[in-house]
């Protein structure tokens, strides 16, 4: 049980996704804003005339919004029942092994970080947070909801 | 092995819906040897093929079914109700079975040893006599079909969509290189096929409505044998076309609109002799297109709906308050039906009235941008009215923009554009509220830039105005900075993050290839603040009553292309429409305008030099539509003085004054009568008096008066008038007319003296308004 997991940084941490569910990774350049819309929810973009919905991952995580200086971003392009969704990060690393099943993080987290967190798992690189997509897409305002 | 077992899933259940309607209407004619042919060949290829794959249980049934077929066809054994039963009881339940199969299941649990014996000859199962016919149920072989993924379809759409774009993008290249003639040439044939072939794939989206249609025989025989009832479906129109998505859509409302009508619309057989109708209640479906709408028809002959029942229902329920109560016509005291928590049933039986009321199935209809309606007679029967639009994924939209971003807005929605400068439109703020004055009816007004709350460049007067109509809401106006162009956009469901915000309908791509939102004009009017409820029983309601009329007719001052001052009837203004001057061009020996997707005649642009831009007003008569070039919209009238009349036929009909000053009074029907080319009609038009404040007479009767050749007159208007029409009982005052036709509400004739003629007695009615006619000619 190998899963491949992609190393992204969000808001300078480095955490995991599981690689199987991101179907690329571009550089967005244009971004059309959804007025209204949660905070999160950083615009639309079109990839292969396909609509794509931009999520900020640190405006979700309720860390501030993503710095990008040269207004490209680069961002995990993850399908979530039916939806495409972009969701921007501050880099994206590499794609490594899991050499474990999730465990549980027995520390105090961010109350971000512990909305979307699915566990730790462990990487040759070190332990590393494995990032719950829905959660992620969903924003803070699940708790709102709920 | 997989494959083969999937390949014989896929034809069974192929064959299993082609049988549905084809086992009614054989039991409607058992002796139909087709029908019996394509039954028994359905069970034999189930029983052959099982033998192979090894589901004994599957084999015993089809064998048993296929054993007492054989021995109709051999004439051993006749085809009654019970062996019909039966063999439909097997059918479900292989049905079943192979629906396991599909899913990898165990087979559902259960003896079918009963229901080989049901198959037996005598055996105890009488089953009440149901007849069905469904038109153009023909045995005819299928046509030629193969199996492709939806998915697979909407990858061939998106690509397509991605040729679209690239074909935009070179055109954009071609034009700003040098133009090569044998290039361009080339580019318009790649062109033109990429748009046919964008059209083909559309409609590979589409789907007869017969395949909702086919499985009705059967349920609706199933339903009146529990309940002991005697339904014939007629079923028509399963030809029309409809959105693959939009179908799945309609499914349940229909459904739950025939189990009402089967269990709460028809009687019992005993019942309906009592009320001397036929035994056998008639259900008759029907589908048609009507524009870019598709109309369902669900019409009973049942016991109908008791609007006072339903009125008591609603009062009983704290639904409604007592004075609001007695202001509701009969059509709208109908509309309760389509209440939360009402139901005339005296009893929840197992058919309806199990919670899912005709509340979710509006609702249903009214999520997917449809509309339902209710007309019913107590005694006589129901007619139920499902419209829906052709597609979900199409829309016709109005691009619109707030600084430099572009949003789009459907065209249904939309009724009118004015501008906010315009001389018909003021614009005013009471407690911060904004409320925009159009042609003398005052319309809460919203600035799309608030609800949005983005920046806009544009001052509050230089905005335009969008005159929005959600479905099923009342009119509001949204001010937006600039409008662009009406095009047909792909719409997709957005993420859910983007819909939460009550805004959205969808998103689409632009033909650049950047992504536009939809808005949901009925959001739009909740997040700005705007009330709809209130109105919003009224509004449901087509004929609402008529505001008071006026007694002066309203006239919309203009000039026209020459300077000329002009008034036209306003009731003949659809709308205005700006146009490039290249849409205006000479073809087919007159002046004529493209909008959107019609062309229309053009009047008042004759001799003239065009603009830039042209400015119309788009004209409607009921059945025709004109367009009519004008200069300047000065002000919304009314005509004060005298007209006097021209004394030549022509497109003004006379001089009166409007507003202080002389102005031509346009001759709307001059104009029809001139570019739309009907039939030329005598020089001198009859003309009939109509009461003016009778919206019946003025609604429903006068299009029939103006279709008989009578120009229709006001009550008090001037002029002597050739045929006056009055309802029985009303104070006619001695006006002078030749002749007077006399109107009863009552289908039966009060006396032998009474004269009058039932109002919708409509031969009766058109051989009078001919009497009429020839009595002027002598």
């Amino acid at each position: 049980m190998n899963q491949l997991l992609l190393v992204v940084t969000i808001a300078g941490e480095r955490v995991a996704l599981p690689a199987a569910a991101v179907e690329s990774v571009v550089e967005l350049d244009t971004l059309i804003p959804v007025p209204r819309a949660a905070p999160h929810v950083a615009g639309l973009s079109a990839l292969r005339s396909r609509v794509l919905t931009v999520i900020d991952c640190m405006c979700s995580l309720e860390l501030g919004a993503t710095d990008c200086p040269d207004g490209i971003r680069e961002a995990a392009v993850v399908e979530l029942d039916g939806h495409h969704y972009a969701l921007i990060v501050d880099q994206v690393e590499d794609v490594v092994e899991a050499l474990s099943e999730p465990t549980p993080i027995r520390a105090a987290m961010g109350e971000g970080w512990e909305r979307v967190c699915q566990g730790m798992i462990e990487t040759e690189t070190g332990p590393l947070l494995l990032v719950d997509i829905a959660a992620l897409v969903a924003g803070s305002d699940i708790k709102a909801a709920a | 092995m997989d494959d083969l077992i999937a390949d014989f899933v896929a034809e069974c259940r192929d064959m299993l819906e082609a049988l549905g309607g084809e086992i009614v209407a054989w039991e409607a004619q058992p002796d139909d040897r087709a029908r019996l042919d394509s039954i028994f060949r359905f069970v034999h290829t189930v029983k052959g093929n099982c033998g192979f794959f090894d589901f004994p249980r599957l084999e015993a049934l089809s064998h048993a079914a296929e054993d007492s077929l054989a021995d109709v066809r051999a004439g051993r054994r006749h085809a009654d109700g019970a062996l019909v039963s039966a063999v439909l009881a097997v059918i479900d339940r292989i049905a079943e079975m192979v629906a396991a199969i599909e899913a990898g299941e165990e087979f559902p649990a259960g003896d079918d040893s009963a229901l080989i014996a049901a198959l037996a000859p005598g055996a105890d199962h009488a089953a009440p006599a149901v007849a069905a016919v469904a038109e153009g149920q023909k045995s005819a072989a299928a046509p030629r079909t193969i199996r492709l993924s939806v998915e697979l379809l909407d990858r061939v759409m998106s690509t397509v969509s991605d040729m679209v774009l690239a074909r935009n993008e070179l055109a954009r290249r071609l034009r700003e290189s040098s133009t090569d003639v044998p290039i361009d040439g080339a580019f318009e044939r790649l062109s033109s096929i990429i748009a046919e072939m964008r059209d083909a794939i559309t409609r590979t989206r589409m789907q007869r409505i017969e395949n909702l249609f086919v499985a009705l025989p059967r349920m609706v025989r199933d339903l009146s044998a529990e309940l002991g009832k005697q339904v014939l479906v007629d079923i028509e129109g399963g030809d029309v076309e409809l959105d693959r998505e939009m179908i799945e859509m309609i499914r349940d409302p229909l459904t739950h609109i025939l189990r009402n009508a089967i269990d709460h619309g028809i009687e019992t057989p005993a019942e309906r002799l009592k009320a001397g109708k036929r035994e056998i209640g008639i259900l008759a479906v029907s589908a048609r297109q009507s524009g870019n709408q598709i109309l369902i028809d669900i019409q009973d002959d049942g016991r109908g709906i008791d609007g006072k029942k339903l009125l008591a229902k609603a009062l009983d329920v704290g639904l409604l308050e007592r004075d609001e109560a007695a202001k509701l016509s009969p059509r709208e005291q109908l509309m309760l039906i389509f209440e939360a928590g009402l139901s005339t049933a005296k009893e929840v039986t197992s058919i309806s009235g199990r919670g899912v009321g005709m509340d979710v199935v509006r609702s249903n209809v009214e999520r997917i941008g449809g509309v339902v309606e209710v007309d019913s007679t107590v005694g006589c029967g129901t007619r139920m009215t499902l419209r829906v639009p052709l597609t979900l994924t199409i829309i016709p939209a109005l691009t619109v923009s707030i600084g430099n971003q572009h949003f789009a807005i459907p065209r249904s929605a939309i009724e009118e554009i004015v501008r906010a400068n315009g001389e018909s439109v003021t614009l005013e703020h009471l407690g911060g509220a904004g409320v925009a004055t159009i042609r003398g009816r005052r319309v809460p007004e919203v600035s799309l830039a608030d609800i949005l709350g983005l920046e806009s460049d544009v001052a509050e007067e230089d905005r335009t105005l969008i005159v929005l109509r959600p479905a099923g809401g009342d009119v509001y106006a949204l001010a937006v900075d600039r409008i662009h162009d009406h095009e047909e956009l792909v719409v997709k469901p957005a993420a859910p993050a983007v819909m939460n915000t009550g805004l959205y309908a969808g998103t689409t791509l632009a033909d650049d290839g950047s992504p536009i939102l939809l808005f949901d004009p009925a959001g739009l009017a909740e997040v700005g603040g705007v009330r709809l409820e209130a109105q919003e029983r009224a509004a449901r309601i087509a004929e609402g009553p008529v505001a008071a009329a006026a007694t002066a007719t309203p006239v919309l001052l203009f000039r026209g292309l020459d300077g000329g001052r002009r008034a036209l009837r306003l009731a003949v203004v659809d709308r205005i429409e700006e146009v490039p001057a290249e849409a205006v061009r000479e073809a087919a020996g007159q002046l004529r305008v493209q909008l959107g997707e019609t062309i229309l005649p053009l009047a008042g642009a004759s001799a003239v030099q065009l603009g830039d831009r042209v400015r119309l007003f788009r004209l409607n008569d009921g059945a025709h539509e004109l367009g009519y070039a004008f200069a300047e919209v000065v002000d919304f009238a009314a005509i004060e003085g005298e007209i006097i009349h021209s004394d030549r036929e022509g497109e003004v009909s006379g001089v009166s004054l409007v507003g202080g000053e002389p102005a031509e009074i346009v001759d709307a029907h001059w104009l029809f009568a001139r570019h739309v080319g009907s039939s030329a009609r005598g020089s001198e038009q009859l003309v009939c008096r109509l009461p003016d404040d009778d919206s019946w007479m003025q609604n429903i009767l006068r299009p029939i008066v103006e279709a008989a050749g009578y120009r229709v007159v006001g009550g008090d208007e001037e002029g002597e008038a050739d045929l006056v029409i009055a309802s029985q009982g009303d104070d006619v005052a001695e006006i002078a007319a030749k002749r007077t036709i006399w109107l009863r509400t009552e289908p039966d004739a009060a006396g032998k003296k009474d004269e009058s003629i039932y109002r919708y007695d409509r031969a009766g009615l058109l051989m009078a308004l001919k009497t009429a006619s020839v009595g002027r000619g002598k």
